[in-house]
């Protein structure tokens, strides 16, 4: 037995590998956009509110503390607890999506997704960042402010489509493993399945940890 | 604190609430240093919260200090792979056009 949860393990890791290399694509395209258009970068991100972001980080530490209570149940052979922990994470992971599903469609409000109707310049306007006569070092007109802000907003959903993707696939894996649980599959023998899933999770709550800083508080000051 | 057959580490509930303390707070300061203006050090300070975090959870949510050597092996590995996904691929696009070529360099 401990020889297949160490196998276990590792392979869990070896997966994880390759999700942390696939999110590391991501964030490289990130880093050299962020580098070429940085005023861009620093415009969006100041549009975007902070509230939900810090919000869902909140819940989805949250929902990390859950899963790895859940774990320690199973591994203390709480067979109730273990279930109950797993329904506590599968709410708050659904709370995040919800809140996302909310941001998003502010998003959609302000024009602010990819596509035919992006309109960033009216936006930043209103912040009062771009005037006839750019006040703070503005460089930019309309055109240049829709095209870079759009790459910054496309970089926005993708990351956090990923992200989310993520999630609702961790939430489907959740209720599985929550009924596996609360059929009595697992004891503190054998919990396996519990504990993998746990990685996931843990590791989908590392991504948010690098997504939240990066994308909400690029230039707050 | 093991249980007697398998051998599996089971942390102290403790550990798990000061961890999620831990990250509550990095949280806040996280928020908190991006509306002080640090210059340049903005984002370094936010990346080194970022990757603090990062570690605590793969530590001790994900039971990684209590894990054998190779899994720990395979999660430094992992974190290698990246490092050579952006230290090439900056190399690339840094060099760009040292000699009369096109491409635009970093600013």
């Amino acid at each position: 037995m401990p020889q297949q949860r160490e196998a276990a393990v590792l392979g869990m890791w070896v997966f994880l590998l390759t999700e942390v290399l696939f999110f590391g694509g991501l964030f490289i395209v990130y880093t050299l956009y962020r580098t070429w258009y940085y005023e861009a970068w620093a415009l969006a991100s100041k549009s975007i509110e902070i509230v939900p972001g810090l919000v869902n980080t909140v819940v989805l530490i949250g929902s990390s503390l859950t899963m790895a209570l859940s774990v320690r149940a199973a591994q203390t052979n709480k067979r109730k607890a273990t279930v109950n922990w797993l329904l506590a994470t599968i709410v708050l992971g659904s709370v995040f999506l919800g809140i996302k599903v909310y941001e998003y469609s502010l998003k959609f409000e302000h024009h602010h997704v990819p596509g035919a109707s992006f309109d960033f310049y009216h936006h930043a306007d209103l912040l009062g960042e771009t005037h006839e006569e750019p006040a703070s070092g503005m460089t930019m007109g309309r055109a240049e402010i829709n095209r870079t802000t759009q790459l910054f907003f496309s970089l926005y959903f993708v990351m956090t489509g990923l992200h989310a993707l993520h999630m609702i696939v961790g939430v489907v894996i959740l209720f599985i493993i929550a009924w596996m649980a609360h059929k009595g599959r697992f004891d503190s023998e054998y919990h396996a399945p519990v504990e993998m899933t746990g990685l996931y999770w843990h590791f989908v709550d590392i991504v948010w940890i690098f997504l939240f800083p990066l994308l909400y508080l690029v230039e707050r000051h | 604190m093991s249980s007697e057959h398998s051998g599996i580490h089971v942390s102290p509930l403790s550990i798990y609430f000061t961890i999620f303390g831990a990250l509550m707070i990095l949280s806040a300061i996280t928020v908190g240093a991006a509306f002080v203006n640090l210059g340049s050090f903005n984002p370094i300070v936010a990346l080194l919260i970022a990757c603090i975090k990062a570690t605590l959870v793969i530590l001790y949510f994900m039971h990684v200090k209590y894990s054998s050597q190779l899994t720990k092996i395979t999660v430094v590995l992992s974190l290698f792979f990246v490092a050579i996904l952006f230290a090439e691929t900056l190399m690339d696009y840094a060099t760009r056009g040292w000699i009369g070529g096109g491409g635009v360099p970093l600013h």
